[in-house]
């Protein structure tokens, strides 16, 4: 085995999409990186995993029971642990298309979009309706009422900043959303998909907090946009899974000089003057003979996911999440083969949404006539968490396997890591889509870059397909 | 992204096909080396890893009336501590396992590699076994640790492509991806496993506004 370099401008801990795509820019900027995870497989939390791995991983069958021989093969199973989708429009594909990691995937369009109205068996579920038009035949709405809507959306798509006739006499910097939705005279039911299923919100504090409305009807505009796109649904997902977004960054990350060590573990951080200055690790496959291979190395700075230094992170929330796996289109949604469907959380009395989120065998993420359902909202209560997930399991109908843990932590970094130099990443929340991550990216870029990440033209100049 | 098999016929009867290649061998026994000798004609003494050049496309016509596109995925060193990505391998047609003829331990890791493309590969994949750095012995014979007979041996047990190949003189290279080619299922209703027909997802490319190929959209 090679020796690993003494030095490195940065070593990144964890292979989650945000480690992996900050180990891409930071490649194709020029850093010298060095890439470790103690799993042996890449993704972290952000990992898809084939049907066996996942029985083992939640241990839900007896002993000496191989209930994953009944779903076929194993490996066409790529269930994924973090449930997101990618906006159409959204950051984390301008980052893929700007870094070329594209060339690496395949998507596909997510087949609807959907909002639940209403609670138990009066409960309606409907398509999100995404433009004027929708907006009049949506079955949400009575008849005044669509026409509210409608103007709110055309409001929406024409509002320019540097054009004030666009403004509707609002200030959207200034101003509340409750003042927009009192403007156009929308209903409570409205605004609660409108906030909810568009501008995608889990909770209800956006209304009434000053300045709101700008970024409200920003979030509103990129749903839209995003519909706009493909035509189904504002967003697309990578065939096998989630799980090749942090593969195809790494493999960015390699071809640009990154090294990459899975199945190593972490002996020490080494501090000089109080920032860090290095590493002692140890690189040992699972099962093999012997000690593996101890090294220490050099760096400037470390990136890291929060289970890489737990003493430099806090709990924020708590994730629920059941993976469900289903024989059978969900019910009411036009047996898409994909959707997210959101639940928000004064339907059912609540103060977070319930999201879910299905695909299928048209993803290459599981045999033909499976759908994977993903059900998950943040924890309000501290025990009965399969009733929260309640109202979310009841839009399934009848689920073959269901695989639910604890509440999951999330967790955010104490500091910001310009004391140390140590700089770690959030885990993954509970929104439905990727802009949070992207955020995230973004922020630990600045804090350990000193500026702004520029991803557009990162790819101008460097050829990376040889000519024909 | 082009890395599915494309088959086409074209006017007057003519075939194109594309398929992905994928190498693997343990550092340093000339996988890059073997990719750029094959794509640009040119080898390096000193070239160093291969920096920004992971991904290259090379056309071979087999004869006047069929071509054949390798897209060539190099592993971009991540063999080096075996952290290669469950990617690299997906929707591979075909692979190039090479070991160094000069070195005594490089053909058992190249066995390895095998096992590892027969475990995460297609069941059908196409795989040839290349013996690089036959300049250093036809220079100098006791250079040679691995006997030729010995690599041929296991390759025909284990039904692989088997070549002895110099990047540094260009001798066999070309000859190991023709083989390859050759053997490749050119014709329609080839191989299973492998998506045919234009991409069946969506272009992300900002100017790009519409969604699925021709084929694409089986929803
Ligand atoms: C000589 C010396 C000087 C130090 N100087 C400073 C200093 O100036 N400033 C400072 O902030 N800290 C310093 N430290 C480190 C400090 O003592 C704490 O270890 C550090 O703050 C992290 O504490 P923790 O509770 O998060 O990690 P611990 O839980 O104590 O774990 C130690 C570190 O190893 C990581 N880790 C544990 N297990 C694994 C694994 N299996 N794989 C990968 N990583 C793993 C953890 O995430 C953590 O970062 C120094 C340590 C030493 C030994
Ligand atoms: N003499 C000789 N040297 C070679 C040959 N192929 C590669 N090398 C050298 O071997 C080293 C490693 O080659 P490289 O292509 O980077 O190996 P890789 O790690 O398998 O991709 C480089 O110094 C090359 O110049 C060959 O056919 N003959
Ligand atoms: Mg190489």
């Amino acid at each position: 085995m090679e020796d690993v370099a003494p030095e490195y401008d940065l070593v990144v801990l964890g292979t989650g999409l945000t480690e992996c795509v900050l180990s891409g820019v930071m490649s194709v900027k020029g850093k010298k990186v060095l890439h470790i995870d103690r799993n042996d497989h890449y993704g972290g939390e952000a990992a898809s995993i084939n049907i066996e791995a996942l029985f083992k991983k939640y241990g839900n069958y007896g002993p000496g029971e191989e209930p994953w021989k009944k779903y076929g093969r194993v490996n066409d199973w790529n269930i994924d642990l973090v449930p997101k989708l990618l906006m159409a429009n959204g950051e984390l594909t301008n980052i893929l298309v700007s870094t070329d990691v594209t060339r690496y995937l395949e998507f596909k369009q997510i087949a609807g979009s959907y909002v639940q109205q209403g609670n138990g068996p009066k409960a309606t579920v409907a398509k999100v309706p995404s433009d004027a038009g929708e907006a009049l035949r949506s079955p949400l709405m009575g008849i005044f009422e669509k026409r509210r809507a409608r103007n709110f959306l055309e409001f929406v798509g024409s509002f320019k900043q540097e054009d004030p006739a666009s403004h509707k006499g609002l200030n959207l910097s200034k101003c509340t959303m409750k003042e927009v939705y009192d403007k156009f005279g929308l209903e409570a039911s409205t605004r609660d998909f409108i906030g909810h299923s568009m501008a995608l919100f889990q909770t209800d504090e956006y209304i009434n907090a000053p300045g709101m409305a700008q970024e409200t009807v920003e979030r509103i505009r990129l749903y839209v946009n995003s519909m706009a796109r493909y035509g189904k649904s504002p967003y697309i997902y990578p065939l096998y899974g989630l799980g090749e977004l942090p593969q195809g960054f790494a493999r960015l990350s390699a071809i640009y000089g990154g090294t990459y060590m899975l199945n190593t573990d972490i002996d020490e951080i080494l501090y000089e003057n109080n920032k860090v200055s290095g590493i002692k690790a140890t690189m040992k496959e699972r099962g093999e003979p012997g000690d593996g291979m101890k090294f220490q190395t050099k760096c400037k700075k470390i990136i890291a996911d929060p289970s890489y230094f737990p003493g430099k992170v806090q709990v924020v929330d708590h994730l629920l999440k059941a993976i469900c796996i289903l024989n059978h289109p969900v019910a009411n949604t036009d047996n898409s083969d994909s959707l997210q469907l959101i639940i928000p959380q004064s339907q059912v009395g609540r103060k977070h949404d319930i999201y879910i989120a299905v695909v299928s065998s048209a993803h290459n993420v599981c045999p033909k006539g499976y759908y994977i359902a993903i059900v998950s909202t943040i924890a309000e209560g501290s025990s009965n968490h399969h009733l929260e997930l309640q109202p979310g399991f009841d839009r399934l109908g009848r689920i073959e396997e269901k695989f639910m843990g604890p509440a999951i932590p999330l967790y955010e970094p104490l500091e910001s890591g310009v004391n140390d130099n140590i700089f770690i990443s959030r885990s993954y929340d509970a929104t439905s889509h990727f802009e949070t991550t992207t955020d995230d990216i973004r922020d630990i870029y600045r804090r350990a870059e000193g500026q702004e990440l520029v991803v557009e033209g990162l790819r101008d100049g460097q050829n990376l397909v040889a000519e024909e | 992204m082009a890395s599915r098999v494309q088959q086409g016929g074209r006017p007057g009867g003519s075939r194109f096909s594309q398929f992905k290649l994928v190498l693997l061998g343990e550092s340093a026994v000339g996988k890059s080396s073997l990719v750029l000798r094959f794509v640009k004609d040119q080898f390096d003494d000193y070239r160093e890893s291969t920096i920004g050049a992971a991904f290259l496309t090379q056309t071979i016509a087999l004869d006047e009336t069929t071509t054949v596109k390798f897209e060539i995925w190099d592993t971009a060193g991540q063999e080096r501590y075996k952290s290669l990505a469950p990617m690299y391998y997906r929707n591979a047609n075909c692979a190039v396992v090479v070991y160094d003829i000069s070195q005594a331990s490089s053909l058992d890791k190249a066995k390895a590699w095998v096992k590892e493309l027969q475990r995460q590969a297609n069941e059908n994949i196409i795989i040839a076994l290349a013996g690089n750095k036959l300049d250093l012995v036809t220079e100098n014979p006791d250079k040679r640790a691995i006997p030729t007979a010995d690599a041929e041996q296991y390759a025909k047990e284990a039904g692989l492509l088997f070549f002895e190949t110099s990047a540094k003189t260009s001798e066999n290279v070309k000859e190991l991806f023709t083989a390859i080619a050759k053997k490749l299922p050119l014709d329609q209703g080839g191989p299973r496993n492998i998506r045919s027909g234009p991409r069946q997802g969506v272009d992300l490319r900002p100017e790009a506004s519409s969604t699925v190929g021709a084929s694409g959209c089986n929803c």
